[in-house]
């Protein structure tokens, strides 16, 4: 099936200020993508290019086939969600009126919306004013109002920002609903850590550029990072450390060692261990993926 | 739905909801009843009734107010949403820009009209009631409501033009107060000092006349100080009246354009920005 969306060599502009370079990405149907990357990494406008909201300096972007900055670019939102990074709703008004609001923007029935409402936790703050809502109410029904008319592409702007542990666990259940349900999810984040195993692929962005692409073990792989091995001992005297190219052995206390390897002798340090008289406990600590993210960033910095 | 009414009934809500509506009516009702109440003393004869001095007192007073309270409407349309991240929002949903741009106008002229049309009306009303009005002096006193919200239309636009111009709300507003400032008190007195200085030597009459369209609110005061007879004969301005080269068409027609070429500008203008 063709790219929903493609990106190919796209660079962005603002005066000397370079905010994306050379950037090339695609999202199929079905598929759930994350942009990492710090603020300033050229996510939002990569995103805003998508929606035809900027025009590329260079390089082209098509969605659905079809240029988003071009004469016929406001038809294509019709099938679109987008929640922008910061968005402030009048305070005066209800949950309900701005989902009304931009429902028949969108032409769809407003009829739907208590629905819609449930569906993101917000049932009960329909008749609310805004001005009450939290901040993760707010993020909620900016959620409520991309998900309208059941788009078949959504863009979603560092959506987790300001949710608890369990918003966020319920915001990655109806991605995942939806990316099941067909649709192509683009989301944007500040950590590695926080999409584990939410999303199919990975971009991780620094400065404008793509530093790393593909699944979270293709970019273990990129990020070539040593494992650590913790072995405790029944005694200190009868231990002798495997030798390996790559490998380093520390003391950590008196009957414990860390061994540091690269990944691909792993194995082989774990087969020597394992047979030693003297082993008690193997720990293997594989790099966490903040690690594996502040590696990409090192490497690209470089 | 169209798009264009969607955003325009959202904007009449939201003045609505913020009783903005409520607030320029009253202000407005509250003027107009004290300047009919004080125009419709004995008159002597001049030949001029009470509706007629409160035309001319109204519209003088509008000429003031209207701008003021259209560019205050105005001038944070587009600016704030853009700082409020609504824009990117809004501009993400099937909606052409121009689109955007043409419903916020629409709210903001039906919040304007409805406000202009109640508060003047009441005192309309009221003399109408006393028995103060024949039917020339309804007419003057009705093409002056629907004038004012031409120049309040005017002023709307023009703020839209600043709200899209400027990257941040504080200099919408500064901006605002200088397109005021400009073309309510600096034009007329510029043209003055223009006139006087002149004796009369190059300028004349016609010249004049066409300089009097390059502000808009010079406009609604020909249409309605010099437009109805026995209005100019109370305004003093029967004089200019007898010379005006332009009808009352012509002038509405010259409104249109200060209406219409702002807001063509300021669609254009946000079309083009990259956001």
């Amino acid at each position: 099936m063709s790219a929903l969306v493609e990106v190919v060599a796209v660079s962005k502009l603002y005066g000397d200020h370079a905010a994306v370079r050379g950037v090339d990405l695609s999202l199929r149907a079905g598929e759930c993508v994350a942009l990492v990357g710090h603020n300033g990494a050229g996510k939002s406008t990569l995103i805003k290019m998508m929606l035809g909201l900027c025009r590329p300096s260079a390089g082209r972007v098509r969605v659905c086939g079809e240029d988003p900055a071009g004469r016929h670019g406001a038809r294509l939102h019709a099938g679109l969600g987008y929640l922008p990074e910061n968005v402030v709703f009048p305070p005066s008004l209800t949950g309900r009126e701005v989902l009304d609001f931009y429902a028949r923007l969108k032409r769809q029935n407003p009829a739907r919306n208590p629905a819609l409402l449930e569906r993101v936790g917000l049932a009960d703050a329909a008749r609310k004013k805004l001005g009450a809502y939290s901040k993760g109410m707010r993020q909620r029904l900016g959620l409520a109002q991309a998900l309208l008319g059941a788009p078949k592409l959504l863009l979603l702007d560092e959506p987790t920002t300001g949710l608890d542990p369990a918003s966020r666990q319920d915001f990655y259940e109806i991605v995942t609903e939806l990316r099941d349900g067909g649709a192509a999810v683009l989301l944007s984040s500040h950590a590695l850590s926080e999409i584990e195993g939410r999303t199919d692929r990975i971009a991780v962005m620094s400065r404008g550029r793509l530093v790393a692409y593909g699944t979270l073990a293709e970019l273990r792989g990129a990020a070539d990072l040593p494992v650590r091995i913790r072995v405790d001992l029944t005694a200190a005297a009868g231990w002798s450390a495997p030798v390996l190219p790559s490998l380093r052995c520390q003391w950590i206390g008196d009957r414990r060692v860390e061994l540091t390897c690269a990944n691909d002798v792993k194995l082989e340090v774990l087969r020597q261990v394992s047979g030693s008289d003297v082993t008690a406990d193997i720990q293997i600590m594989p790099p966490t993926l903040d690690d594996i993210y502040a590696q990409l960033m090192r490497r690209a910095a470089e | 739905m169209n798009a264009i009414l969607v955003i325009g009934g959202a904007e009449i809500r939201a003045a609505l909801r913020n009783r903005w509506i409520i607030a320029a009516t009253l202000l407005m009702a509250a003027l107009a009843l004290t300047l009919a109440f004080l125009g419709s003393a004995p008159t002597g004869t001049v030949g001029a009734g009470p509706l007629e001095v409160t035309v001319v007192s109204l519209s003088s007073l509008t000429i003031f107010l209207v701008p003021l309270i259209a560019l205050l409407l105005s001038y944070d349309a587009i600016v704030g949403e853009a700082e409020r991240g609504t824009l990117l929002l809004l501009l993400a949903y099937p909606v052409a820009r121009w689109q955007v741009v043409a419903g916020k106008f629409l709210g903001h002229v039906v919040v304007l009209g409805l406000a202009t049309t109640l508060g003047y009306g009441a005192a309309g009303v009221v003399l109408g009631a006393i028995g103060a009005a024949d039917a020339e002096s309804a007419l003057a006193f009705a093409g002056m409501v629907g004038s004012s919200v031409l120049l309040g239309a005017a002023f709307l636009a023009l703020g839209y033009l600043v709200s899209v111009s400027v990257r941040d709300r504080g200099m919408a507003g500064g901006l605002a107060i200088g397109v005021w400032l400009v073309l309510v008190l600096l034009y007329d007195m510029a043209l003055l000092g223009l006139l006087v200085a002149d004796q009369g030597r190059t300028i004349t009459e016609a010249a004049f006349n066409r300089l009097l369209l390059l502000d808009p609110a010079d406009i609604y005061r020909l249409f309605n100080l010099a437009g109805f007879a026995k209005v100019s004969l109370f305004s003093g301005m029967a004089g200019l009246a007898e010379q005006a080269q332009f009808g009352r068409a012509a002038l509405l027609a010259a409104l249109g354009v200060w209406i219409a070429a702002p807001l063509t500008l300021a669609a254009i203008l946000l079309s083009r920005k990259q956001l």
